[in-house]
């Protein structure tokens, strides 16, 4: 390669070991093991690119862009929708920045890779405690391919074709869910709610038939509220053979029933909420869960991680049910999935041990309590009106100021250092012109002052 | 003479945390709950209208001992930072360290996705210099970072021909793939309601043109291949290849699984691909993260960007950088941008290389791969299938079909074998189209030391397992655990897919939520 040589810092080859190799193989040049390529494909010269760059100088470049950023160290951003500004405990930053876990691939030599074996396992069985659910799934993208892979369960397991979905759910998850079912003849048709945060159950009775494969919806929803009536919904889709998923929030659930002891067959949620950093929307964690029948099971997608033995009779911890996967399956595969969210899933593990049983009790009781006491700052407001304040609530509400256009709003917010929600159409379409605002423990209650002092000055 | 090896895996004792009695946990992590933020607890209750949940079976343990629990496990798992790990089809190169640096500044990873563009003028900026960088090394004309992964990828490129075509009115329901694709090949395609076509290869390992002639028609909506193709060959018809789809209609799929062997030398878009995905998580050395996360981006023609997922980025001079909705889009294939952080570590990689850096990579790494398959074949056993006179790129299948034939000796027993040397064992098989295959991609990082002293660990192993008097599965004996009862883990009585489904459900009450406990 002589004066070849072109400046990869990370090649380790000296001219000997280079010469070396291409004396074993018999060649003066590394191109000749390129002669069976159409010489007329072979770019010769340089192409216009960036760098090469020293690492100091990516540093600095990488410096100034961030710069350009406005990020939650500069202002207060009020913005959820699956997103949301956590505070990440020191301990799960020092975890996924072990190179031990985040420099391995998936763990095809069970024997040498027990450490994210194990750690996905636990991830498995705490998320499984959380939602009441036997079954979780070894991670997906993000919350709205879980909802995705979600629908394509419901259509499979049943056989049947349309899936229900409450309303107030983000554009964006039935925009995803939608693509996801489409290609297998699945139709989306949407339920209402009454007044009281129930699901409308004339609506849902009406429109269940026996094409219905399940019904997908949120509890806390899009715009923030709980669904009340779980339960009766659970009863209404299960009597006429269809299948509950439900989306949640992963800290609620410190002090909320869980999904499985409402009667829900699959749980889905986004992850980023158990100690992830926002990251501009991804690496996100697609949690999916769902209760221990072998044929749901068998219909998964995605890794599953099992705890078995070793020889020895030691504990041991190896991908199972492999069988459903693309690697083995191919084309009959139960979804396409290869390449996950491992390392954030391990991330939520930490997280979730970190936090144990108190903290998240405590966590949840804090932004229910954080929740609360923001609808009703918010509603003292003059000419702020919360149209949903007389409901539950988590982390989530909806607001707008009479007389003043959202964008006006947010602009003001801005100019105070306030990222103060996202546009309710997002939501829902028939909802217009209200901001769906999110506090969180990085927020606290002088999140919630700095806020309603700013809307006072409009 | 073989060698004995010194390699031991860290082994601890160590409990699943679900079985570690209760400590005192952390406290005021985030938050203090004053007394009159109990009121609001109160009322929020009162709203809510029933009692919280009483029982939550997870630990209170300590800061320590978590951080403890977790670092020890990370001991117990072998990755690039502690050794040779050539999984042919994953590229595990080096994953920079500064790429991690620059990837966990918080001015990206405080950034929330639904922000104003006007707010992430810097995030922007990356992606779409990114953007430019990638259409520069594949020849395409626009991509989309919002496919998650490859297989994502291929799902989100599938709706797109789909779209194409129904465009059209032109129905097409089939998509070819060679018999050596990758298993999310055909798996994404039925996810996207196509039918699958596998075109056999040819006893040269490349894609049968006779029987890719017969296969076209104007049923067929496209096909998907990587070049080279997972036997570390490549196409050398790809011309005819393209040709042959193009005339009839169809489109031209590209799994960027294998640019590595050939990026900064050839463009998948000059071979007339019409739509690309690429693994920033195997080329461009964003780590694996023990299976993820990765970022698929994925690239089209001119003609085809109308297509695209949401978002793609643009730019103009009175707005800045921004993120839009094709015209013609397919739509949402997840929330948001992508993984964001992913790109910025890709991009960091390729300001670091350059375009000379990027196409040093790839000759590297094609002159390690066959440096080691010339060695690797000098083995007891070892066969080199397909032509054997021709140099393979980035990596190399060789089978062990003799091995097995003469000592009973299969690719499995042989990855285990090779465990013990404190080595990672190649990708073992696949593709399915060799018997007893070893798939072995040596990447342009590892020292030269490494792929000698891989070469001598692969010929002790084969060695050790010819002359043990172990039984087989014996081997692992230096890893964490030794060989694992695949067939138990699996069976439906013994299944145990969480903590609390491997105690039959059984709940444990001593984990109650009361609080004054």
């Amino acid at each position: 390669m002589g004066s070849r040589r072109q400046g990869n810092p990370y090649v380790p080859h000296t001219e000997r070991d280079l010469r070396a190799m291409m004396e074993v193989l018999g060649i003066k040049d590394p191109m000749e093991l390129f002669s069976d390529v159409p010489r007329e494909f072979i770019i010769e010269d340089d192409l216009e690119f960036e760098g090469p760059l020293t690492e100091l100088e990516v540093v600095e470049l990488l410096d100034e862009m961030g710069r350009k950023n406005l990020c939650a160290s500069d202002v207060q951003i009020n913005l959820g929708q699956g997103i949301y500004p956590r505070y990440v405990p020191a301990v799960v930053s020092e975890i996924i920045s072990r190179s031990e876990f985040f420099t391995s691939y998936t763990p095809y030599q069970p024997e040498l890779s027990q450490g994210v074996l194990w750690a996905l396992f636990e991830y498995q069985s705490l998320i499984a405690e959380l939602v009441d659910l036997d079954v979780v799934t070894a991670s997906l993208y993000d919350w709205s391919t879980a909802v995705g892979e979600a629908g394509r369960l419901l259509i499979r397991y049943t056989g049947r074709h349309k899936i229900l979905v409450g309303d107030y759910v983000f554009s964006e998850r039935v925009g995803t869910l939608i693509n996801y079912i489409e290609p297998v003849g699945g139709k989306v048709e949407v339920v209402s709610y009454d007044d009281e945060g129930n699901l409308d159950l004339d609506d849902l009775n009406s429109k269940l038939d026996d094409d219905v494969a399940g019904i997908y919806f949120e509890s806390p929803n899009g715009l923030g509220f709980l669904t009340m009536n779980v339960e009766e919904v659970v009863e209404a889709v299960h009597r006429r053979g269809g299948l509950v998923a439900m989306g949640f929030e992963p800290t609620s659930l410190g002090v909320l029933e869980p999904p499985g002891a409402l009667g829900v067959d699959v749980a889905v949620a986004e992850g980023q909420s158990l100690g992830l950093s926002m990251s501009f929307g991804g690496p996100c964690l697609g949690i999916l869960a769902c209760r221990h029948e072998q044929r749901l099971v068998r219909s998964l997608p995605g890794r599953l991680i099992g705890m078995g033995e070793d020889l020895e009779g030691n504990r041991a911890f190896t991908m199972v049910l492999q069988t459903r996967e693309q690697h083995i399956r191919r084309e009959k595969a139960t979804s396409n999935i290869c390449t996950n969210q491992t390392l954030m899933a391990i991330g939520a593990a930490v997280y979730l041990s970190l936090l144990g049983r108190s903290g998240l009790r405590s966590l949840a009781e804090y932004l229910f309590a954080l929740t609360e006491m923001a609808i009703e700052r918010f509603s003292e407001v003059p000419r702020v009106e919360v149209p949903f304040g007389h409901l539950s609530h988590y982390q989530e509400f909806t607001y707008r100021v009479a007389g003043k256009d959202l964008r006006e709003v947010l602009r003001h917010l801005l100019k105070r250092g306030i990222v103060g929600g996202c546009d309710s159409s997002r939501v829902s379409s028939a909802l217009r012109d209200h901001i769906v605002t999110c506090f969180t423990e990085v927020h606290g209650v002088r999140g919630v002052d700095r806020y309603v002092r700013a809307l006072g000055e409009l | 003479m073989m060698r004995e090896s010194s390699f031991r895996q860290a082994r601890w004792d160590e409990p699943l945390i679900f079985e570690m009695p209760d400590e005192r946990p952390a406290e005021r992590l985030t938050h203090r709950m004053d007394d009159w933020m109990r009121a609001y607890l109160e009322r929020a209750l009162r709203k809510l209208g029933r009692l919280p949940r009483s029982r939550l079976a997870i630990p209170d343990l300590s800061e320590l001992t978590v951080l403890r629990h977790f670092t020890r496990l990370s001991q117990m798992n072998f990755s690039v930072s502690t050794g040779i790990y050539p999984l042919g089809s994953c590229t595990m190169k080096y994953n920079p360290l500064v790429n991690e640096v620059v990837s966990r500044n918080p001015r990206f990873t405080g950034l929330h996705p639904l922000q104003d563009s006007e707010t992430v003028q810097g995030a922007l900026e990356v992606l779409y210099r990114l953007e430019r960088l990638l259409c520069k090394v594949t020849g395409m004309d626009r991509f989309t970072f919002a496919t998650s992964a490859g297989a994502h990828a291929e799902f989100a490129a599938c709706l797109i021909m789909r779209r194409y075509f129904s465009v059209r009115g032109d129905r097409r329901s089939t998509i070819l793939i060679p018999d050596s694709a990758h298993g999310t090949n055909p798996a994404s395609a039925t996810m996207a309601g196509f039918k699958v076509e596998v075109i056999e290869s040819d006893k040269e390992g490349c894609v049968d043109l006779r029987r890719l002639r017969e296969a076209v028609n104007e049923d067929v909506a496209g096909m998907m291949m990587t070049n080279p193709n997972t036997l570390g060959i490549f196409e050398r018809n790809i011309k005819e290849i393209v040709k042959t789809v193009h005339d009839s209609g169809g489109l031209l799929y590209y799994d960027g699984a294998n640019l590595n062997a050939i990026m900064g030398l050839v463009r998948p878009g000059d071979m007339g691909f019409d739509i690309v995905h690429l693994n920033l998580h195997k080329t461009f050395s964003t780590p694996h993260g023990g299976g993820g996360p990765g970022a698929g981006p994925l690239g089209v023609k001119l003609f085809l960007e109308d297509y695209l997922p949401i978002p793609v980025v643009s730019h103009s001079p009175e707005r800045g950088y921004y993120f839009e909705e094709p015209r013609e889009s397919i739509g949402h294939v997840r929330s948001f941008h992508g993984n964001f952080l992913v790109c910025v570590k890709a991009y960091a990689y390729l300001l670091r290389l350059g375009w000379r850096g990027l196409r040093e990579a790839a000759m590297t790494s094609v002159l390690a791969s066959n440096y080691l398959l010339s060695r690797v074949t000098k083995l007891p056993g070892v066969t080199l299938p397909h032509d054997p006179s021709k140099p393979r790129k980035h990596e190399f299948v060789v089978s062990l079909l003799r091995l097995m034939r003469e000592h009973g000796i299969s690719a499995r027993e042989f990855a285990k074998a090779l465990i013990d040397y404190g080595v990672h064992p190649p990708t073992i098989y696949f593709p399915q189209t060799v018997d007893e295959a070893v798939m072995i991609e040596p990447t342009e990082t590892e020292p030269k030391r490494e792929l000698d002293r891989y070469v001598e660990s692969m010929g002790d192993a084969i060695e050790r397992v010819k002359l043990s008097k172990e039984t087989l599965n014996e081997l692992p004996r230096y890893s964490s655990v030794r060989r694992i009862n695949e067939p138990m883990a699996n069976h439906p009585k013994h299944i145990r897919l969480s903590w609390r489904a491997s105690k039959g459900g059984r709940i444990d009450e001593s984990r109650s939520l009361d609080k004054h406990s």
